[in-house]
């Protein structure tokens, strides 16, 4: 594999070893894995959702996972100005700042971010309201939708190769 | 209105989704391509035409999709069902267990594994003794990987070997199990499922 793979990488697997003959049995899988990847953050289209916040989201997606490689593989790529969106103690409001700091839009992303990624079966029709409320498009929805998605895949797929090369 | 349904099923039901999906009729040229629409093939579920308001997400999807759960060599078919059915039953995805725990029937021929699995529920998933070591060992370690943050152990894995997993065939349990991971957070949080009778 000639391009940077963020999911081997992060898990670990290291070039020549027996893990990555495996890993090389399934290369169109892994190669479509980067391809999604840069289509939930750089997409082309990013609508209503920035490749600021895309990225800073994924960050805090694989924190509330403790996938601690991956989570620093985003943050080192991150702009300073969406780092707290991946703080784990902010929640779209700024303590101090008063109203000022409120940002309703970004805590109805937040909080649907962290609902899904820990606990997708919790979800109801009324956490698409939510975010409809905040003003959030139809298209939006499903592109925060498929960024949570994919992350929450990549983060098993990096946690199940650490696993696998502990054994293989 | 139907009430969705809540128990497991291997009944596929209808779903409903949540967001409004696209329309055809005003779908742009890239939404189309990803929907991979021709004049002869207009049919699109429900689910497509709303995963297409994101259709570079989507034209990736098709091919990562039937990789993973249908390329040559490694794990069983049946098998990747299984890890998927694990996913889904932890996630608690109605949809998505129907679709395959029906396939996992139907490839094996055997209802009985899926009724020990609705019945023991997300918690029990892969700890029921009246199913084979290899059933066991799959279920239970595609449950654990589903958990936030995955709980999956290097015992899981030992038991997947013992069980005489190859380790290709456990790369493919993870990519199928790491897929409903990401296909139950489509399916469980866009959409609901409803009786298919009960819609008309």
């Amino acid at each position: 594999m000639t391009t940077e793979n963020t999911t081997l990488l992060t898990a670990g697997v290291r070039p020549g070893s027996r893990l990555a003959a495996i890993v090389e049995g399934r290369a169109d899988i892994m190669a479509l894995t980067q391809a999604t990847q840069e289509a939930v953050l750089k997409p082309r289209e990013a609508g209503g959702i920035t490749a600021a916040e895309r990225i800073a989201l994924a960050c805090r997606m694989a924190r509330l996972n403790g996938e601690v490689s991956l989570a620093a593989h985003y943050e080192k790529r991150m702009p300073p100005a969406s780092r707290r969106i991946a703080d784990l103690s902010f929640a779209g409001h700024d303590e101090g700042h008063g109203d000022s700091g409120d940002d309703p839009r970004l805590a109805a992303i937040i909080r649907h971010v962290d609902l899904v990624t820990q606990s997708p079966k919790d979800a109801t029709r009324d956490d698409i309201a939510t975010l409809r409320e905040a003003g959030l498009a139809e298209a939006d929805i499903v592109r925060l939708a498929e960024l949570v998605a994919f992350i929450n895949y990549q983060i098993r797929v990096a946690a199940g190769l650490r696993l696998l090369g502990e054994i293989a | 209105m139907s009430d969705a349904i809540r128990h497991f099923t291997t009944t596929v039901p209808f779903w409903r989704p949540y967001v409004t999906p696209i329309d055809l009729e005003t779908a742009s040229p890239e939404q189309l391509e990803a929907l991979k629409v021709t004049p002869s093939n207009t049919k699109v579920s429900e689910y497509v035409l709303v995963l297409a308001h994101d259709p570079e997400s989507l034209s990736h999807r098709t091919p990562l999709f039937n990789g993973i759960m249908y390329n040559r060599g490694g794990l069983s078919r049946a098998e990747r069902e299984l890890g998927a059915v694990g996913a889904s039953v932890v996630n608690r995805c109605i949809y998505c267990t129907a679709v395959h725990a029906s396939r996992y029937n139907q490839l094996t021929k055997d209802d009985s594994v899926i009724d020990k699995v609705f019945a023991d529920g997300p918690e029990g998933v892969g700890e029921d003794a009246a199913l084979d070591a290899r059933q066991r060992a799959i279920l239970k370690f595609s449950a654990q990987l589903s958990q936030c943050p995955s709980a999956a152990t290097k015992a899981d894995l030992e038991a997947l070997v013992e069980a005489g997993i190859a380790a290709e065939e456990i790369l493919d349990l993870i990519l199928s199990t790491a897929l409903f991971g990401w296909a139950n957070r489509l399916m469980h949080t866009l959409g609901e499922p409803v009786a298919q009778e009960a819609t008309g």
